[in-house]
């Protein structure tokens, strides 16, 4: 318990970081951001195998970020993890930053891959897994992206080729929050049943409540503890805008709109929620 | 076309996909990439092989056999091969992929741009069936991808002529930090420049014989062309210069200056591509800029179209890239 109350605190900040750099942008994917944080939160916290000093420690589990687009969500991940520092987080999409509004290997530490074009992560991160499995390391490749992804082929491509060389060391992270650039992302390009999918392509499949951090965590462990020679895939269910009701409520969008006062005000909410949930900042 | 002409040509049948360029009686070598590759990685345990299901057609079954524990079948994915082979160089090895060229550069161009060259991993793409090498129409004949790749920053691209060429190149792309794209000639390859005190330098130019009326500026298998047109002319007392350009990227500009300026009245840049985006407009924009002006330049590279389907030799006459058919626009460039 003690540690899901830890785990609760780290993805708080996780978000009210995301807000604050969406603050200095004046917009950002924030509504992602503060759907994902409890992921990245128990990825962070809880079951990678880091060095935050050392962000290129060989033994380290690499986590490749395939939707650079989620960097907002990412950079508030990274200075909770400690690997870059808080005071960074106002260089955030200026010039010169290392924080650049879409992910890049070459400018933020911690940062594995440069995602961005989407669908590629996952074919990276086959080529990472071989690698780590042929040095004999045993560390593990998490891939995280979005659902929008799904409609990639490299993405299948890439699940075909992970399955066929047994990748047991190969994590991926699906956030489904269901919204794409041109609306719903079933009504986009129809992907369900998802589930059955990644099993018929061979994978070990876990859907959870992605907003229930004792169940990701659950998820973490499993796919991690598994002792099948075989890829794993979690499938994250996500709200928007989670935790700042306003935007939780706002017409669904891919790139959630937020007035100036508005940036403010989500603080100031997301404070007060986590005041009343009994558990000190 | 008069009828009687036609009736006396032998009408060629295409053949098999991967038709030789080497001529009837031509010296050969039998795949000189696989074999160079099996070789080095004796020596160097961070080389790894990889394909999307065309091994057997890149030679890179030679390195699946000696090393198979070192060797990872991607499947019919072009986009998995290369977004795989930048996900190995990440973790330190140097991943030679192979497909062909048509399926390598167009299909999997964004993960070559961005996981491979935007980090400037160590990935050595070797595609086959460059240019015109094969009968099978456009959608294996790779008659642009020297544009395509040109265009992404800091990839180096190397055209070989042939299994001299090839297998000395293959240690040379491997030594070299950054990611290399190598046009690749398979099965028994041609071998010509052993003839010419010739030894392949990355990033080098090299002037195989120099002439006093025209320049020959090529790479891939058209300098061996040129040097079967150069001996051709010699007998009609046309002085014909060669300077071979394996590595199309970085071009040597200051040797493609020095052979250029005061010296010749006809420049001719012949190469196994169209001639939009290929060496041509690389060396055109060289001699612009170095405010090199030679009396007459010429293009001998394939034409801006998608190209027909058939035999080889049929097709290489048709487009101008034979011995004979390149010596024939040379003469008359030259008139």
């Amino acid at each position: 318990m003690k540690e899901l109350q830890n785990l609760r605190q780290s993805a708080y900040r996780i978000r009210r970081y995301a807000l604050r750099m969406g603050e200095v942008q004046g917009q950002g994917y924030i509504g992602q951001a503060l759907g994902y944080a409890d992921v990245l939160a128990v990825a962070y916290r809880h079951a990678l195998r880091l060095r935050p000093s050392e962000p290129q420690w060989e033994g380290r589990d690499r986590f490749l970020l395939s939707h650079g687009h989620y960097a907002i969500a990412f950079y508030a991940a990274l200075i909770e993890a400690g690997v870059i520092p808080e005071s960074e987080l106002d260089t955030y999409g200026s010039d010169d930053s290392r924080l650049p509004m879409s992910g890049m290997a070459t400018y933020t530490p911690g940062m594995e891959i440069s995602g961005g074009s989407l669908g590629q992560g996952l074919p990276i991160a086959v080529g990472m897994a071989l690698g780590l499995r042929r040095k004999e390391n045993p560390a593990f490749v998490y891939n995280s992206m979005s659902d929008g992804e799904l409609d990639e082929g490299s993405t299948w491509e890439a699940a075909m080729a992970a399955a066929h060389h047994g990748l047991s060391n190969l994590v991926c992270l699906v956030d489904i929050n269901n919204q794409q650039a041109d609306g719903p992302s079933g009504k986009v390009l129809g992907f369900e049943p998802l589930a059955d999918k990644w099993a018929a392509f061979g994978w070990h499949v876990q859907r959870v409540d992605g907003n229930d951090l004792a169940a990701v965590l659950e998820a973490f462990d499993a796919a991690r503890a598994l002792r099948e020679a075989r890829p794993r895939v979690i499938l994250f269910d996500t709200l928007m805008g989670k935790g700042v009701p306003f935007l939780e409520q706002r017409e669904k969008n891919h790139f959630i709109r937020v007035d100036p006062p508005e940036w403010q005000e989500a603080i100031r909410i997301l404070d007060e929620s986590q005041q009343t949930e009994g558990v000190p900042a | 076309m008069n009828t009687a002409v036609a009736e006396k040509k032998p009408r060629l049948t295409t053949s098999a996909m991967i038709a030789s360029i080497a001529a009837e009686g031509q010296r050969v070598k039998a795949a000189p990439f696989g074999k160079a590759l099996v070789e080095l990685a004796a020596t160097r345990p961070d080389i790894v092989g990889m394909t999307a299901d065309l091994a057997k057609y890149t030679d890179l079954h030679l390195f699946a056999q000696a090393y198979p524990e070192r060797f990872f079948q991607m499947g019919m994915a072009e986009q998995l091969l290369m977004g795989a082979a930048g996900g190995l160089a990440k973790e330190g090895l140097v991943p030679f992929a192979t497909t062909y060229a048509v399926f390598g550069t167009r299909r999997a161009y964004d993960f070559i741009h961005q996981v491979i060259a935007e980090e400037n991993l160590n990935v050595k793409m070797c595609c086959a069936l460059p240019g015109l090498t094969t009968g099978y129409g456009p959608s294996h004949q790779a008659t642009e991808d020297i544009a395509m790749m040109r265009g992404i920053p800091g990839l180096t691209i190397v055209d070989p002529c042939d299994a001299l060429d090839i297998e000395q190149a293959v240690p040379q792309i491997a030594a070299h930090q950054g990611p290399v794209y190598m046009r690749l000639l398979r099965g028994n390859v041609p071998l010509v420049l052993d003839e010419y005190d010739y030894r392949f330098e990355l990033g080098k130019a090299k002037l195989l014989r120099d002439g006093a009326d025209v320049l020959v500026i090529s790479s891939g298998f058209l300098t061996m062309r040129a040097l079967e047109v150069a001996r051709d002319l010699a007998a009609d007392k046309v002085d014909v210069a060669v300077l071979h350009c394996p590595t199309i990227k970085p071009l040597d500009e200051a040797a493609i200056v020095e052979a250029v300026r005061y010296r010749h009245r006809l420049v001719v840049v012949a190469e196994n591509h169209s001639i939009v985006g290929g060496l041509g407009e690389a060396v055109a924009s060289t001699l612009l800029r170095h405010r090199v002006q030679p009396a007459g330049f010429q293009l001998a590279g394939l034409p801006d179209a998608f190209l027909d389907a058939g035999a080889l030799p049929t097709l290489h006459e048709r487009y101008g890239i034979s011995r004979e058919a390149l010596g024939a626009r040379i003469k008359r460039w030259l008139d």
